[in-house]
């Protein structure tokens, strides 16, 4: 069973916080008398995803800060999931941590978050990351009003379907040879023994076989009134140095955002990156050269 | 009254029977913060059937999501739950029920016999397009006995319902229904999302008396 993997380190504490009746796990690499780097996992991932990342930037000095989203890792799993109550849950670490403004990191759905939260509490924030995290209208494809309907009705049946079975639901159980190759499905581009390491610190194995811990109600995909420019907008509001950096190659999990949608709404203090032959998951494919870039900024 | 109790996932949902009868069932979802009625309004005894009315979740006797999260999709989860119990329905929505109601309308269309949207509190959500972004962390203590939970008033008085998206639930409670007629505004009040709606086919404005007739003798 591998529960090491190069250059990866567990937490060095982990605890709770308390978000409106949550428990929210917090883990945190680097002296606890560090200046502290918040980090935001991306959806369906945790913490841990940032075992390799996060170990570069408490060796250079600093206390590296993430937590998993409800209802991921080791967080409590809630009835309900949303935009704000994610944002609730990430200030709750933040108040845990400090009151000051820190430097903030946020990969995917995390950069979105950390994108909004820093709009809401700019007082908290001194420094923007996202990484791979800024969805634009554009990356999404346009279709007929009627091949909409149809691909909506077979949307809202699957998910109504899907809330009636909920209570009691348990994700599929498997080896952690199973976990690592349906994980993969989603994350072609990332290393086998990095999915099955992975499979280590976020599953936990039961009597009958290895399950991921995030919640089993919750589902790729789906509906709502959300709207990708809805997050792009809010980056020309940003005040504080960010700093963006984009994967360039196709990846399932890749919001697929073109270098040209980024600059448009990048604010004076913000810079760019585009990385050629990488994926969505930057700081894991390249995490050395990303995490170059955030002590480059935050110095 | 009597109340069923049924599960959404963590939440239990009070279900209650204000008339029984066998015919198809009127069911009532109420506005934000409101609760199911103790007995059938007035202006609703002429509907033929039995009448149910649904404390939607953080509401009446329903229970509340620990840490919250609301949003209206996840309240047209529990109108479906609803429906798993009582069969084929006709909705009769007041604010933000009215908005959930159009949900389940176009979620469920096979089910819904009708909705009937009318105003009541809630019923503009947040409007179109997202605000000014906010972060509170603490609200006041919920009421004795927990409901309606605080962090429903706060965020579904702040979810999105574009126009066009609420449209498109229109549309699927119009092509997939049957019906001729689907949905039925009975208001004075029109927030973008209800103008949307109302320009599709399929939905008409009416009084409540002929919408209650109307869907009464719909299939």
């Amino acid at each position: 069973m591998p529960t090491t993997h190069p250059g990866a380190r567990r937490p060095d504490r982990q605890r709770t916080v308390d978000s409106g009746g949550l428990a929210i796990a917090v883990h945190e690499w680097g002296e606890e008398g560090a200046p502290p780097i918040l980090a935001a996992h991306g959806g369906f991932d945790f913490a841990g995803t940032f075992d390799v990342f996060a170990p570069l930037l408490a060796d250079a000095g600093f206390r590296f800060v993430s937590w998993d989203h409800r209802g991921h890792g080791d967080s409590q799993h809630a009835a309900l999931y949303n935009w704000e109550a994610d944002l609730r849950d990430a200030a709750a670490v933040f108040d845990s941590v400090s009151f000051d403004a820190v430097p903030v990191i946020g990969h995917s759905k995390g950069g979105s978050l950390m994108l909004q939260l820093a709009d809401a509490l700019p007082h908290r924030v001194s420094h923007l990351i996202n990484l791979d995290g800024l969805p634009s209208r554009r990356s999404f494809p346009d279709v007929s009003d009627h091949q909409r309907t149809k691909l909506m009705a077979k949307d809202l049946t699957s998910w109504l379907d899907h809330r009636r079975t909920l209570v009691d639901a348990q994700r599929r159980p498997g080896t952690i040879e199973e976990l690592a190759e349906r994980r993969g499905k989603m994350n072609p581009r990332l290393s086998t023994d990095w999915l099955r390491y992975l499979v280590t610190i976020g599953a936990r194995e039961d009597a009958d076989g290895w399950r991921w811990k995030i919640d089993p109600t919750m589902r790729f995909g789906g509906f709502g009134p959300w709207r990708p420019e809805w997050s792009m907008m809010r980056l020309p509001d940003i005040g504080v140095p960010v700093l963006a950096v984009l994967g360039t190659a196709p990846d399932p999990m890749g919001w697929g955002t073109a270098e040209a949608d980024v600059l448009s709404h990048l604010p004076p203090a913000g810079r760019l990156v585009m990385l050629d032959d990488v994926g969505h998951f930057v700081h894991i494919e390249r995490p050395r050269q990303v995490a170059d870039m955030v002590l480059e900024l935050v110095a | 009254m009597t109340a069923v109790l049924l599960q959404h996932n963590k939440v239990q949902l009070a279900l209650h029977e204000l008339r029984a009868g066998t015919a198809r069932p009127l069911l009532l979802l109420h506005g934000l913060a409101e609760r199911t009625p103790g007995a059938v309004p007035a202006h609703l005894v002429a509907w033929p059937g039995p009448v149910w009315g649904l404390d939607l979740s953080g509401h009446g006797a329903s229970s509340v999501a620990i840490g919250a999260g609301y949003f209206c999709e996840a309240l047209m989860g529990d109108v479906d739950i609803a429906i798993a119990h009582l069969g084929p329905v006709t909705l009769f929505g007041r604010g933000l029920g009215a908005y959930v109601g159009l949900l389940a309308a176009g979620g469920r269309a096979e089910q819904v016999r009708g909705a009937i949207l009318t105003d009541g509190p809630g019923l503009a959500g947040g409007g179109p397009s997202p605000s000014s972004p906010a972060v509170p962390t603490h609200l006041g203590p919920p009421p004795p006995g927990g409901t309606p939970d605080p962090w429903a008033l706060y965020e579904l008085t702040r979810d999105v319902r574009p126009p066009d998206y609420a449209a498109t639930f229109a549309r699927q409670a119009s092509t997939r229904s049957g019906l001729d007629t689907a949905i039925a505004a009975v208001g004075v009040n029109r927030p973008p999302w209800l103008e949307g709606v109302i320009a599709e086919p399929g939905v008409i404005e009416c009084s409540l008396p002929e919408a209650l007739a109307l869907f009464a003798a719909a299939p």
